[in-house]
């Protein structure tokens, strides 16, 4: 398990470092120069060299990288060029509202999957059962900005329930804990829908229902458990879905994440923070997986760790 | 002649004429606001910021020795009390203010002056400004790092400072009111290093009393302030974060009361003919000019019939139309309310048939194929597929090239790469209201040059010389011809016509209720966006 752990790490940092080595390849290749816009618009030629110079922008990309690296390694993530601030200071600044998000998002996909995976499932084949996985689809089919502007629109602009965007207060959480959610939402319904069925097929359910327990108690304390336990590994890889939602659901929000983050720096070429938010995401996905692959077996003895 | 110089004199014209009613500047103090962007602000270090967001916090948190009257283009002293000019025009004397704080309890004096102007023109504090300052004498040797401090600063006593220029420079009292020659105090600029941006400290009306980073800033009143009666409001929080369209929302329900960004485009006309809010929209000019750059190094458009062709075919109404009529037609480069700006100028007719008889002339009767650079965002692509029809009733093929904002100045940069430019998003708007600001990086030598802002790589060494002879027009006397002279040089410039002037934008923002002050300061033409300064509160009047 341990060694099988140290292995999984190690994999992990490679990943890393490969995605580090071809985000900083493309960041380099785009034919925008930091130095000009660092210096704006009214600096002469001398001012953009020595800037150019000042940053190391002047020499080759394997230097530049290897440079980068090396500040890496010691947790220096550099500075943001427009900003001028620490990119490790900016990302800290901005991660508990992204981890909030995130917990929420999960709770509302767990809550309102499970559930109508159940209902799916027990009454399957049904006009309810059909609408479900209608419904499920469409989750997992509308883009987020879409399910994002419209949700705004309708609970925050037009029946006033919640503040229209921004952080602070439950209320803010949860039009965009939703809009996240609904993805996962889907995803989690149909598992658990089909993990019930077949849990539902097996021969302790029906020794149970022989032993006489009651409907809600077999499908509580017997079927249920067990069909979710497949569904508890996904939310590992599912962390990697959310951290490819947060750039588009924290801008339509006005939610102040690291996806937010992202989104300004992108529009400004200002790639320490473009770097730094790629290789935090990176880590959270690599870890999410990792974590999956570890849950697995507790869920499923039959899976072993090599 | 030493004299004393009536500031009038130098003002060079005025965008809205003075804001005429003392009353707002009677207005009682107290209260508070919100104002909401949607980027984060970058930094309020004044050597460092240089975006049209911390423009004016910056303004607010900090003074410099020049500054503007509110909400007008016309000069006046701030931390400077008085400032006399040596007869050759080479000398600039300031006396300071006493008594004057920083956010620290320190007073300001002479020294700081030096400091901050040092401190701004060295390569190491990698200021965008530092290129402003080159007529003090010294620059070079600071710029190319061989002195560590300008020689041409000189500190007479605390509040005494006098400034040697290494050439004449009429504009500049306007270097000495932009944000880059703010104040700043040395032992907390040293304590911070690179992070004094984030931890502001000057002797501003406003102080920085809190930034949490990625969602808000708090700015709140300076009690020490010198300016007495300054600032009106008590606190102002700028909320970071949220679309234009959530902002305008939030002050429609009265959750916000300035939105930073200005009235988003989508819902421009939805607002302006809400009987509700039309009332709290205010539209105010501003010294930009969005034009099309024509490469002229680059055939075809090294044939000036062809550039003059381009300039009648384009269809400047339509472009306006597209924009819900938020600018007025151009035909010069300077912007309506720039000094210089030629009134009587009638520039280019609209006029396809001319247009292309024109290029027939110049040997290209079935037109040519080319490109135009844009930015990416709307509604410059719009824009430019108007512009693509107007140029192919003339028989001109134009392919778009719709691009990030970063992309298409790194292709105008390049000697020859972007034959034409739609300047939509990136176009120039002035640093300070003086019509030198409009030639040297956009249509001078000097910008011509790889990673330059001249995309038309327009470079007429007779217009440079006249350039400069109009620059050394230190005199107030001479104010008037140093204007006309600018002026011939603009019009002989249309004559070339490396550009094709499109519209001046106009800018147009909204308020609540709750806040007061004239228009203009809320559409401040140096204070950009807004003159926090002078907005005060009805609630406690």
């Amino acid at each position: 398990m341990w060694a099988y752990v140290v292995r999984r790490l190690g994999e992990s940092l490679l990943i890393l470092l490969g995605i580090s080595v071809v985000t900083f390849a493309l960041l380099y290749l785009v034919p925008a120069d930091p130095a000009r816009q660092i210096a704006g618009r009214s600096a002469t030629a001398e001012t953009v060299a020595n800037i150019r110079a000042q940053l190391g922008l002047d020499q080759p990309f394997h230097i530049q990288y290897a440079r980068y690296l090396g500040n890496l390694l010691q947790g220096d993530l550099g500075r943001s060029y427009l900003q001028r601030t620490e990119v490790s200071e900016l990302i800290a600044a901005r991660m508990p509202a992204t981890l909030l998000l995130m917990a929420a998002a999960i709770t509302v996909e767990l809550i309102l999957g499970l559930t109508i995976g159940v209902i799916a499932a027990l009454r399957r084949n049904s006009a309810l059962d059909q609408s479900l996985m209608v419904f499920s689809f469409v989750t997992i089919s509308a883009p987020q900005f879409v399910v994002g502007i419209l949700l705004l629109y309708v609970f925050a602009v037009q029946l006033n329930w919640f503040p229209i965007g921004g952080y602070g207060t439950f209320a803010h959480l949860v039009l965009p804990a939703i809009t996240i959610g609904l993805l996962g939402t889907g995803w989690y319904s149909r598992m658990m829908r089909s993990s019930m069925i077949d849990v539902l097929a097996q021969d302790f359910v029906r020794t149970a229902r022989a032993k006489g327990l009651g409907r809600m108690r077999i499908i509580l304390r017997h079927v249920a458990p067990n069909a979710i336990l497949p569904i508890i590994a996904m939310i590992g890889i599912d962390i990697g879905l959310f951290m490819s939602g947060i750039v588009v659901v924290e801008s339509v929000f006005g939610w102040p994440g690291i996806g937010q983050l992202a989104w300004q720096a992108i529009q400004r070429v200002d790639i320490p923070i473009i770097m730094g938010v790629t290789l935090i995401s990176a880590c959270f996905i690599v870890l999410g997986n990792l974590l999956a692959d570890l849950i697995a077996p507790l869920v499923d003895p039959r899976i072993k760790l090599k | 002649m030493k004299k004393t110089l009536a500031t009038s004199l130098l003002a060079l014209g005025t965008a809205f004429g003075p804001v005429q009613a003392q009353d707002f500047l009677d207005a009682k103090q107290g209260g508070a606001m919100i104002v909401t962007y949607k980027d984060d602000v970058s930094t309020l270090d004044p050597a460092i910021g240089y975006d049209w967001q911390n423009w004016s916090m910056i303004k607010s948190l900090f003074d410099g020795l020049m500054d503007y009257e509110p909400g007008t283009t016309e000069l006046k002293k701030d931390l400077a009390e008085d400032y006399t000019i040596s007869d050759d025009g080479m000398t600039y004397t300031f006396t300071l203010r006493q008594g004057v704080k920083f956010h620290n309890g320190r007073e300001m004096t002479a020294e700081d002056v030096k400091y901050s102007l040092d401190r701004v023109t060295n390569p190491a504090t990698q200021s965008p400004g530092a290129g402003f300052f080159g007529s003090i004498a010294g620059y070079d040797a600071m710029a190319a790092g061989e002195a560590d401090s300008l020689s041409g600063v000189t500190v007479i006593d605390p509040y005494t400072v006098e400034i040697r220029l290494s050439r004449p420079d009429a504009t500049f009292l306007h270097v000495m009111a932009i944000n880059f020659s703010s104040i700043v105090p040395k032992e907390v600029v040293e304590e911070f290093g690179e992070d004094f941006g984030k931890n502001p400290v000057g002797t501003g009306a406003f102080y920085l009393e809190n930034w949490t980073l990625g969602q808000s800033l708090t700015f709140a009143r300076n009690t020490e302030y010198w300016n007495e009666g300054l600032p009106k409001l008590d606190k102002i929080t700028f909320e970071i974060g949220l679309e234009p369209i959530v902002a305008l929302l939030r002050l429609q329900q009265g959750q916000a009361d300035i939105p930073g960004d200005g009235i988003p485009p989508a819902k421009f006309l939805e607002v302006t003919q809400d009987p509700a809010f039309k009332d709290l929209v205010i539209e105010g000019g501003q010294l930009h000019t969005g034009y099309i750059t024509m490469n002229v190094n680059m055939a075809p458009f090294d044939n000036v019939k062809v550039r003059q062709a381009v300039n009648m075919a384009i269809n400047k109404d339509r472009a306006v139309r597209i924009i819900n009529g938020r600018a007025v037609p151009a035909n010069q480069p300077l912007p309506p309310t720039m000094p210089g700006y030629a009134p009587d100028y009638e520039g280019y007719p609209y006029d396809p048939e001319a247009a292309r008889a024109l290029l027939a002339e110049a040997g290209f009767p079935d037109g040519f194929s080319t490109e135009m650079y844009v930015f990416n965002t709307d509604p410059n692509p719009r824009i430019a597929q108007s512009f693509q029809q107007d140029l192919a009733a003339i028989g001109i093929r134009a392919e778009i090239r719709s691009l990030a904002q970063a992309n298409v100045i790194a292709a105008g940069g390049e000697p020859d790469q972007a034959p034409m430019i739609w300047s939509g998003g990136m176009a120039w708007i002035a640093d300070f209201p003086d019509p030198s600001n409009f030639y040297g990086p956009i249509l001078g030598c000097d910008g011509a040059v790889q990673g330059g802002w001249n995309w038309s790589w327009y470079c007429n060494e007779d217009l440079d010389a006249a350039a400069n002879a109009a620059d050394a027009m230190t005199d107030p006397a001479e104010a008037e011809a140093r204007e006309a002279a600018w002026r011939d040089i603009y019009l002989k410039i249309m004559e070339d016509a490396p550009w094709v002037p499109v519209f001046n934008e106009q800018r147009f923002t909204m308020r609540s209720a709750r806040l007061g002050g004239p228009d203009a300061i809320f559409v401040d033409p140096v204070h950009v966006p807004v003159n926090y300064d002078f907005v005060y509160s009805t609630d406690v009047q």
